[in-house]
Protein backbone atom coordinates (compact mmCIF):
# COMPACT_ATOMS: atom_id res chain seq x y z
CA UNK A 1 0.00 0.00 0.00
CA UNK A 2 2.76 2.43 0.91
CA UNK A 3 4.75 1.09 -2.03
CA UNK A 4 7.00 3.71 -3.58
CA UNK A 5 9.14 3.43 -6.68
CA UNK A 6 12.20 5.54 -7.57
CA UNK A 7 11.74 7.34 -10.89
CA UNK A 8 13.69 9.97 -12.80
CA UNK A 9 12.07 13.27 -13.75
CA UNK A 10 12.43 13.88 -17.48
CA UNK A 11 10.28 16.91 -18.26
CA UNK A 12 7.97 19.41 -16.60
CA UNK A 13 4.75 19.16 -18.61
CA UNK A 14 2.41 21.51 -16.72
CA UNK A 15 3.90 24.18 -14.46
CA UNK A 16 0.53 25.50 -13.20
CA UNK A 17 -0.77 22.10 -12.13
CA UNK A 18 2.70 20.91 -11.06
CA UNK A 19 2.87 17.88 -13.35
CA UNK A 20 6.08 16.25 -14.59
CA UNK A 21 6.83 13.31 -16.87
CA UNK A 22 8.97 10.64 -15.22
CA UNK A 23 10.72 7.51 -16.37
CA UNK A 24 9.42 4.84 -14.02
CA UNK A 25 11.38 1.63 -14.68
CA UNK A 26 11.22 2.29 -18.42
CA UNK A 27 7.59 3.46 -18.45
CA UNK A 28 6.79 7.14 -19.02
CA UNK A 29 4.14 8.52 -16.70
CA UNK A 30 2.87 11.84 -15.48
CA UNK A 31 3.28 12.52 -11.78
CA UNK A 32 2.29 15.39 -9.53
CA UNK A 33 5.33 17.18 -8.09
CA UNK A 34 3.63 19.52 -5.58
CA UNK A 35 5.30 17.79 -2.62
CA UNK A 36 8.86 18.17 -3.94
CA UNK A 37 8.79 21.81 -5.01
CA UNK A 38 10.33 24.15 -2.45
CA UNK A 39 13.05 26.74 -2.02
CA UNK A 40 15.71 24.18 -2.96
CA UNK A 41 13.92 22.81 -6.01
CA UNK A 42 11.99 24.97 -8.46
CA UNK A 43 10.40 22.93 -11.23
CA UNK A 44 13.29 23.12 -13.72
CA UNK A 45 15.83 22.13 -11.05
CA UNK A 46 14.05 18.80 -10.78
CA UNK A 47 14.87 17.61 -14.29
CA UNK A 48 17.02 14.45 -14.14
CA UNK A 49 16.52 14.22 -10.37
CA UNK A 50 15.34 10.94 -8.91
CA UNK A 51 12.17 11.03 -6.83
CA UNK A 52 10.12 8.48 -4.93
CA UNK A 53 6.73 8.04 -6.61
CA UNK A 54 3.67 6.87 -4.67
CA UNK A 55 0.19 6.68 -6.29
CA UNK A 56 1.08 9.27 -8.92
CA UNK A 57 2.77 11.76 -6.59
CA UNK A 58 6.49 12.44 -6.14
CA UNK A 59 6.91 12.47 -2.36
CA UNK A 60 10.63 13.03 -1.87
CA UNK A 61 13.77 13.76 -3.89
CA UNK A 62 16.45 11.07 -3.56
CA UNK A 63 19.51 12.45 -1.75
CA UNK A 64 22.29 11.02 -3.90
CA UNK A 65 25.03 11.74 -1.33
CA UNK A 66 23.14 9.87 1.37
CA UNK A 67 22.58 6.90 -0.95
CA UNK A 68 26.33 6.71 -1.56
CA UNK A 69 27.05 7.05 2.17
CA UNK A 70 24.70 4.15 2.97
CA UNK A 71 26.41 1.94 0.38
CA UNK A 72 29.81 2.94 1.79
CA UNK A 73 28.73 1.96 5.30
CA UNK A 74 27.65 -1.42 3.90
CA UNK A 75 31.10 -1.87 2.32
CA UNK A 76 32.75 -1.00 5.62
CA UNK A 77 30.62 -3.52 7.50
CA UNK A 78 31.97 -6.13 5.06
CA UNK A 79 35.55 -5.05 5.67
CA UNK A 80 35.05 -5.15 9.44
CA UNK A 81 33.65 -8.65 9.14
CA UNK A 82 36.68 -9.81 7.09
CA UNK A 83 39.11 -8.28 9.62
CA UNK A 84 37.37 -10.00 12.52
CA UNK A 85 37.67 -13.31 10.64
CA UNK A 86 41.40 -12.73 10.07
CA UNK A 87 41.87 -12.09 13.76
CA UNK A 88 40.17 -15.43 14.29
CA UNK B 1 22.56 4.67 -9.93
CA UNK B 2 18.90 3.60 -10.06
CA UNK B 3 18.42 3.28 -6.31
CA UNK B 4 17.08 -0.27 -6.54
CA UNK B 5 19.65 -2.84 -7.78
CA UNK B 6 22.45 -1.33 -5.69
CA UNK B 7 20.45 -2.23 -2.60
CA UNK B 8 20.01 -5.86 -3.68
CA UNK B 9 23.72 -6.79 -3.93
CA UNK B 10 24.10 -10.41 -2.69
CA UNK B 11 27.77 -9.99 -1.66
CA UNK B 12 26.96 -7.06 0.61
CA UNK B 13 24.02 -9.05 1.99
CA UNK B 14 26.26 -12.01 2.85
CA UNK B 15 28.64 -9.78 4.79
CA UNK B 16 25.77 -8.11 6.64
CA UNK B 17 24.30 -11.52 7.50
CA UNK B 18 27.60 -12.56 9.02
CA UNK B 19 27.56 -9.49 11.27
CA UNK B 20 23.91 -10.12 12.16
CA UNK B 21 24.79 -13.73 13.09
CA UNK B 22 27.62 -12.52 15.28
CA UNK B 23 25.43 -9.97 17.09
CA UNK B 24 22.58 -12.46 17.59
CA UNK B 25 24.98 -14.93 19.21
CA UNK B 26 26.07 -12.21 21.64
CA UNK B 27 22.55 -11.20 22.72
CA UNK B 28 20.86 -13.41 25.31
CA UNK B 29 17.32 -12.76 26.44
CA UNK B 30 15.60 -14.18 29.55
CA UNK B 31 14.33 -17.77 29.24
CA UNK B 32 16.21 -18.09 25.94
CA UNK B 33 13.36 -16.43 24.15
CA UNK B 34 14.06 -15.24 20.58
CA UNK B 35 14.79 -11.60 19.69
CA UNK B 36 11.53 -10.22 18.24
CA UNK B 37 11.56 -7.36 15.76
CA UNK B 38 8.24 -5.97 14.55
CA UNK B 39 8.09 -4.59 11.04
CA UNK B 40 5.26 -2.09 11.31
CA UNK B 41 4.78 -1.65 7.56
CA UNK B 42 3.16 -4.17 5.22
CA UNK B 43 5.70 -3.22 2.55
CA UNK B 44 8.43 -4.59 4.79
CA UNK B 45 6.40 -7.75 5.43
CA UNK B 46 6.18 -8.27 1.68
CA UNK B 47 9.93 -7.69 1.16
CA UNK B 48 10.86 -10.03 4.02
CA UNK B 49 8.87 -12.88 2.47
CA UNK B 50 9.62 -12.07 -1.15
CA UNK B 51 13.39 -12.06 -0.66
CA UNK B 52 13.36 -14.94 1.81
CA UNK B 53 15.14 -12.81 4.43
CA UNK B 54 13.63 -14.78 7.30
CA UNK B 55 15.31 -17.97 6.19
CA UNK B 56 18.69 -16.20 6.01
CA UNK B 57 18.55 -14.91 9.57
CA UNK B 58 19.59 -16.78 12.72
CA UNK B 59 16.99 -18.93 14.51
CA UNK B 60 16.92 -16.69 17.57
CA UNK B 61 15.70 -13.71 15.54
CA UNK B 62 12.00 -13.47 14.65
CA UNK B 63 9.97 -10.97 12.69
CA UNK B 64 6.56 -10.07 14.09
CA UNK B 65 4.37 -8.76 11.28
CA UNK B 66 2.77 -5.54 12.47
CA UNK B 67 -0.51 -3.77 11.71
CA UNK B 68 0.81 -1.60 8.87
CA UNK B 69 -1.23 -2.92 5.97
CA UNK B 70 -4.16 -0.49 5.63
CA UNK B 71 -6.17 -2.89 3.48
CA UNK B 72 -5.74 -5.67 6.05
CA UNK B 73 -7.13 -3.66 8.95
CA UNK B 74 -10.20 -2.38 7.07
CA UNK B 75 -13.29 -3.36 9.03
CA UNK B 76 -16.11 -5.17 7.22
CA UNK B 77 -18.47 -2.29 7.96
CA UNK B 78 -16.33 0.06 5.82
CA UNK B 79 -16.44 -2.36 2.89
CA UNK B 80 -20.23 -2.57 3.35
CA UNK B 81 -20.40 1.23 3.22
CA UNK B 82 -18.39 1.25 -0.02
CA UNK B 83 -21.05 -0.98 -1.52
CA UNK B 84 -23.85 1.27 -0.27
CA UNK B 85 -22.18 4.10 -2.18
CA UNK B 86 -21.36 2.04 -5.29
CA UNK B 87 -24.92 0.72 -5.64
CA UNK B 88 -26.26 4.18 -6.63
CA UNK B 89 -26.95 4.33 -10.38
CA UNK B 90 -25.28 7.72 -10.76
CA UNK B 91 -22.06 6.74 -8.96
CA UNK B 92 -18.68 5.74 -10.33
CA UNK B 93 -16.79 4.23 -7.41
CA UNK B 94 -13.00 4.33 -7.75
CA UNK B 95 -10.44 2.51 -5.64
CA UNK B 96 -6.90 1.20 -5.52
CA UNK B 97 -6.87 -2.41 -6.72
CA UNK B 98 -5.82 -3.70 -3.27
CA UNK B 99 -9.27 -3.06 -1.83
CA UNK B 100 -11.29 -4.94 -4.47
CA UNK B 101 -11.24 -8.36 -2.84
CA UNK B 102 -11.53 -7.35 0.83
CA UNK B 103 -14.56 -9.22 2.17
CA UNK B 104 -17.45 -7.19 3.58
CA UNK B 105 -20.32 -8.82 5.47
CA UNK B 106 -21.49 -10.77 2.42
CA UNK B 107 -19.58 -9.60 -0.63
CA UNK B 108 -16.48 -7.84 -1.86
CA UNK B 109 -16.31 -4.86 -4.23
CA UNK B 110 -15.29 -7.30 -6.95
CA UNK B 111 -18.58 -9.20 -6.44
CA UNK B 112 -20.61 -5.99 -6.62
CA UNK B 113 -18.74 -4.93 -9.76
CA UNK B 114 -19.60 -8.31 -11.33
CA UNK B 115 -23.25 -7.60 -10.52
CA UNK B 116 -23.07 -4.41 -12.56
CA UNK B 117 -21.97 -1.59 -10.26
CA UNK B 118 -19.59 0.89 -11.90
CA UNK B 119 -16.47 0.24 -9.85
CA UNK B 120 -13.13 1.16 -11.36
CA UNK B 121 -9.59 0.46 -10.22
CA UNK B 122 -7.32 3.48 -10.45
CA UNK B 123 -3.60 3.99 -9.90
CA UNK B 124 -3.92 7.44 -8.36
CA UNK B 125 -6.66 9.63 -6.84
CA UNK B 126 -5.85 12.07 -9.65
CA UNK B 127 -7.12 9.45 -12.11
CA UNK B 128 -10.41 9.49 -10.19
CA UNK B 129 -10.47 13.28 -10.50
CA UNK B 130 -10.02 12.97 -14.27
CA UNK B 131 -12.95 10.51 -14.39
CA UNK B 132 -15.03 13.08 -12.49
CA UNK B 133 -14.12 15.78 -15.02
CA UNK B 134 -15.09 13.56 -17.94
CA UNK B 135 -18.39 12.45 -16.35
CA UNK B 136 -20.06 15.61 -15.02
CA UNK B 137 -23.46 13.87 -14.73
CA UNK B 138 -22.06 11.20 -12.37
CA UNK B 139 -20.92 11.37 -8.77
CA UNK B 140 -17.35 10.03 -8.63
CA UNK B 141 -16.18 8.68 -5.29
CA UNK B 142 -12.59 7.78 -4.42
CA UNK B 143 -11.99 5.30 -1.61
CA UNK B 144 -9.16 6.92 0.37
CA UNK B 145 -7.00 4.37 2.16
CA UNK B 146 -3.60 4.27 3.71
CA UNK B 147 -1.33 5.84 6.27
CA UNK B 148 0.42 9.22 6.02
CA UNK B 149 2.19 8.10 2.83
CA UNK B 150 -1.07 8.22 0.89
CA UNK B 151 -2.77 11.13 2.68
CA UNK B 152 -0.95 13.91 0.76
CA UNK B 153 -2.21 12.45 -2.54
CA UNK B 154 -5.89 12.45 -1.52
CA UNK B 155 -5.62 15.84 0.23
CA UNK B 156 -3.99 17.39 -2.85
CA UNK B 157 -6.65 15.81 -5.09
CA UNK B 158 -9.37 17.51 -3.04
CA UNK B 159 -7.50 20.82 -3.19
CA UNK B 160 -7.16 20.35 -6.96
CA UNK B 161 -10.92 19.59 -7.27
CA UNK B 162 -11.70 22.78 -5.36
CA UNK B 163 -9.29 24.84 -7.46
CA UNK B 164 -10.80 23.53 -10.71
CA UNK B 165 -14.39 23.78 -9.48
CA UNK B 166 -15.05 20.04 -9.87
CA UNK B 167 -18.15 19.48 -7.74
CA UNK B 168 -18.93 15.83 -8.51
CA UNK B 169 -15.82 14.41 -6.80
CA UNK B 170 -16.03 12.89 -3.31
CA UNK B 171 -13.57 11.17 -0.98
CA UNK B 172 -14.57 8.32 1.32
CA UNK B 173 -11.74 8.80 3.79
CA UNK B 174 -10.56 5.76 5.71
CA UNK B 175 -7.04 6.95 6.22
CA UNK B 176 -5.29 5.93 9.41
CA UNK B 177 -2.36 7.40 11.30
CA UNK B 178 0.72 5.48 12.35
CA UNK B 179 1.58 6.82 15.80
CA UNK B 180 -1.58 5.79 17.74
CA UNK B 181 -1.28 2.42 16.00
CA UNK B 182 2.25 1.78 17.23
CA UNK B 183 1.22 3.02 20.67
CA UNK B 184 -1.69 0.52 20.71
CA UNK B 185 0.78 -2.28 19.89
CA UNK B 186 3.16 -1.13 22.64
CA UNK B 187 0.31 -0.96 25.18
CA UNK B 188 -1.23 -4.34 24.33
CA UNK B 189 -1.00 -6.92 27.11
CA UNK B 190 1.80 -9.46 26.75
CA UNK B 191 3.71 -7.21 24.34
CA UNK B 192 7.33 -8.36 24.07
CA UNK B 193 8.70 -6.73 20.95
CA UNK B 194 12.41 -5.92 21.32
CA UNK B 195 12.67 -3.39 18.51
CA UNK B 196 10.90 -1.91 15.51
CA UNK B 197 11.61 -1.56 11.82
CA UNK B 198 10.11 1.89 11.18
CA UNK B 199 7.98 2.51 8.07
CA UNK B 200 10.19 4.26 5.50
CA UNK B 201 7.57 5.86 3.31
CA UNK B 202 5.32 7.06 6.14
CA UNK B 203 8.44 8.60 7.65
CA UNK B 204 9.41 10.56 4.57
CA UNK B 205 6.14 12.44 5.14
CA UNK B 206 6.07 12.72 8.96
CA UNK B 207 9.83 12.58 9.72
CA UNK B 208 11.47 10.72 12.59
CA UNK B 209 10.67 12.92 15.57
CA UNK B 210 7.13 11.53 16.13
CA UNK B 211 8.74 8.20 17.10
CA UNK B 212 10.80 9.68 19.96
CA UNK B 213 8.29 8.46 22.58
CA UNK B 214 9.09 4.85 21.66
CA UNK B 215 12.68 5.30 22.79
CA UNK B 216 11.96 7.77 25.61
CA UNK B 217 8.90 6.14 27.22
CA UNK B 218 9.02 2.51 26.12
CA UNK B 219 12.81 2.13 25.83
CA UNK B 220 12.64 0.27 22.53
CA UNK B 221 14.85 0.90 19.49
CA UNK B 222 13.28 1.87 16.17
CA UNK B 223 15.16 2.12 12.88
CA UNK B 224 13.38 3.77 9.95
CA UNK B 225 14.10 1.46 7.04
CA UNK B 226 13.99 1.31 3.27
CA UNK B 227 12.38 -1.61 1.45
CA UNK B 228 15.17 -3.29 -0.50
CA UNK B 229 16.79 -6.40 1.03
CA UNK B 230 19.99 -4.56 2.01
CA UNK B 231 17.95 -1.76 3.60
CA UNK B 232 16.09 -4.25 5.79
CA UNK B 233 19.21 -6.23 6.72
CA UNK B 234 21.13 -3.06 7.57
CA UNK B 235 18.23 -1.86 9.74
CA UNK B 236 18.09 -5.21 11.55
CA UNK B 237 21.84 -4.93 12.13
CA UNK B 238 21.35 -1.40 13.54
CA UNK B 239 18.60 -2.60 15.90
CA UNK B 240 20.74 -5.52 17.08
CA UNK B 241 23.68 -3.21 17.78
CA UNK B 242 21.41 -1.09 19.99
CA UNK B 243 20.08 -4.17 21.79
CA UNK B 244 23.59 -5.46 22.41
CA UNK B 245 24.61 -2.11 23.92
CA UNK B 246 21.31 -1.84 25.89
CA UNK B 247 20.40 1.32 23.97
CA UNK B 248 17.03 2.58 22.76
CA UNK B 249 17.33 5.19 20.03
CA UNK B 250 15.41 6.30 16.97
CA UNK B 251 17.73 5.87 14.00
CA UNK B 252 17.33 6.43 10.27
CA UNK B 253 18.68 3.89 7.78
CA UNK B 254 16.71 5.43 4.89
CA UNK B 255 18.51 8.78 4.82
CA UNK B 256 18.50 8.88 1.03
CA UNK B 257 14.76 9.63 1.22
CA UNK B 258 13.77 10.42 4.81
CA UNK B 259 14.56 13.76 6.40
CA UNK B 260 14.35 13.91 10.20
CA UNK B 261 11.74 16.66 9.89
CA UNK B 262 9.64 14.96 7.21
CA UNK B 263 8.26 16.81 4.20
CA UNK B 264 6.46 20.07 5.04
CA UNK B 265 5.01 20.23 1.51
CA UNK B 266 3.32 16.88 2.05
CA UNK B 267 2.18 17.65 5.60
CA UNK B 268 0.52 20.98 4.87
CA UNK B 269 -2.24 19.66 2.54
CA UNK B 270 -2.98 16.94 5.14
CA UNK B 271 -3.41 19.59 7.84
CA UNK B 272 -5.53 21.70 5.49
CA UNK B 273 -8.05 19.02 4.52
CA UNK B 274 -8.19 16.43 7.30
CA UNK B 275 -8.86 16.11 11.02
CA UNK B 276 -8.60 13.20 13.45
CA UNK B 277 -11.57 10.99 14.25
CA UNK B 278 -12.06 10.37 17.92
CA UNK B 279 -12.69 6.66 17.37
CA UNK B 280 -11.81 4.34 14.51
CA UNK B 281 -12.52 0.63 14.36
CA UNK B 282 -9.76 -1.66 13.06
CA UNK B 283 -10.29 -5.17 11.85
CA UNK B 284 -8.85 -7.56 14.40
CA UNK B 285 -7.61 -4.84 16.75
CA UNK B 286 -10.83 -3.09 17.82
CA UNK B 287 -11.15 0.66 18.24
CA UNK B 288 -7.95 2.73 18.48
CA UNK B 289 -8.63 6.29 19.63
CA UNK B 290 -7.54 9.13 17.34
CA UNK B 291 -6.18 6.70 14.75
CA UNK B 292 -8.59 7.52 11.93
CA UNK B 293 -8.68 10.61 9.74
CA UNK B 294 -11.70 12.33 8.19
CA UNK B 295 -12.34 15.39 6.04
CA UNK B 296 -12.77 18.58 8.08
CA UNK B 297 -15.77 20.93 7.89
CA UNK B 298 -14.08 23.32 5.44
CA UNK B 299 -14.06 20.58 2.79
CA UNK B 300 -17.36 18.91 3.75
CA UNK B 301 -18.62 19.32 0.16
CA UNK B 302 -16.14 16.63 -0.89
CA UNK B 303 -16.96 14.22 1.94
CA UNK B 304 -18.68 11.03 0.75
CA UNK B 305 -19.81 10.24 4.31
CA UNK B 306 -21.95 13.39 4.30
CA UNK B 307 -23.07 13.14 0.66
CA UNK B 308 -24.25 9.53 1.07
CA UNK B 309 -25.36 9.88 4.73
CA UNK B 310 -23.26 6.91 5.83
CA UNK B 311 -23.63 5.50 9.31
CA UNK B 312 -20.93 3.84 11.35
CA UNK B 313 -21.97 0.26 12.02
CA UNK B 314 -19.81 -2.35 13.68
CA UNK B 315 -19.73 -5.73 11.95
CA UNK B 316 -17.94 -8.54 13.75
CA UNK B 317 -15.53 -10.83 11.93
CA UNK B 318 -16.45 -14.52 11.49
CA UNK B 319 -15.64 -16.60 14.58
CA UNK B 320 -13.06 -18.70 12.75
CA UNK B 321 -10.95 -15.64 11.82
CA UNK B 322 -7.84 -15.14 13.92
CA UNK B 323 -6.54 -12.06 12.10
CA UNK B 324 -6.38 -10.08 15.35
CA UNK B 325 -4.08 -12.58 17.04
CA UNK B 326 -1.83 -12.69 13.97
CA UNK B 327 -1.74 -8.87 13.80
CA UNK B 328 -0.63 -8.65 17.40
CA UNK B 329 2.07 -11.27 16.85
CA UNK B 330 0.45 -13.80 19.22
CA UNK B 331 -0.10 -16.32 16.41
CA UNK B 332 2.01 -16.92 13.33
CA UNK B 333 -0.06 -16.86 10.12
CA UNK B 334 0.13 -20.63 9.59
CA UNK B 335 -1.05 -21.25 13.15
CA UNK B 336 -4.48 -19.78 12.33
CA UNK B 337 -7.17 -22.48 12.14
CA UNK B 338 -8.26 -21.60 8.59
CA UNK B 339 -4.89 -20.62 7.04
CA UNK B 340 -4.52 -22.24 3.62
CA UNK B 341 -7.75 -24.20 4.10
CA UNK B 342 -10.94 -22.11 4.01
CA UNK B 343 -8.83 -18.94 3.78
CA UNK B 344 -6.56 -18.49 0.73
CA UNK B 345 -5.60 -15.48 -1.42
CA UNK B 346 -8.23 -16.57 -4.00
CA UNK B 347 -11.03 -16.82 -1.42
CA UNK B 348 -9.92 -14.80 1.60
CA UNK B 349 -11.96 -14.97 4.81
CA UNK B 350 -9.74 -12.62 6.74
CA UNK B 351 -8.19 -9.42 5.48
CA UNK B 352 -4.60 -10.53 6.13
CA UNK B 353 -5.04 -12.96 3.23
CA UNK B 354 -6.28 -10.26 0.84
CA UNK B 355 -3.47 -7.83 0.21
CA UNK B 356 -0.07 -9.00 -1.00
CA UNK B 357 1.26 -7.03 1.98
CA UNK B 358 -0.84 -9.01 4.44
CA UNK B 359 1.17 -11.37 6.63
CA UNK B 360 -0.98 -14.39 5.67
CA UNK B 361 -0.99 -13.71 1.94
CA UNK B 362 2.79 -13.17 1.93
CA UNK B 363 3.32 -16.35 3.94
CA UNK B 364 0.98 -18.31 1.63
CA UNK B 365 2.62 -17.01 -1.55
CA UNK B 366 6.27 -17.15 -0.62
CA UNK B 367 6.86 -19.47 2.27
CA UNK B 368 3.81 -21.31 3.47
CA UNK B 369 5.55 -24.56 4.26
CA UNK B 370 8.84 -23.41 5.72
CA UNK B 371 7.60 -22.62 9.21
CA UNK B 372 5.48 -25.77 9.25
CA UNK B 373 8.54 -27.86 8.39
CA UNK B 374 10.65 -26.08 10.99
CA UNK B 375 7.92 -26.54 13.60
CA UNK B 376 7.88 -30.32 13.12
Amino acid sequence: MCLGIPAQIKEIVDVDNQIAMVDLSGVSREVNIACVLDDTYQSDDLINKWVLVHVGFALSVVDEDEAHKTLKILDEIGELSATMDDLG
Amino acid sequence: MKYVDEFRDPDKAKKLLKEIDRLCSEITLPEDRPIQIMEVCGGHTHSIFRYGLKQLLPNNLEFVHGPGCPVCVLPRSVVDNCMRIAEHDDVIFTTFGDAMRVPGSDKSLLDVKAEGADIRMVYSPLDALTIAQKNPDKRVVFFGLGFETTMPSTALSILQAKKQGINNFYLFSNHITIIPTIKAVLDSPGMRIDGFLGPGHVSLVIGNRPYDFIADNYHKPLVVSGFEPLDILQSVWMILKQLKNSEAKIENQYKRLVDDNGNANALSPIAEVFELREFFEWRGLGSINNSGVKINDNYADFDAEIEFKLKEVTVVDPDVCQCGEVLKGILKPWQCKVFGKECTPETPLGALMVSTEGACSAQYSYGQNIDLINAK
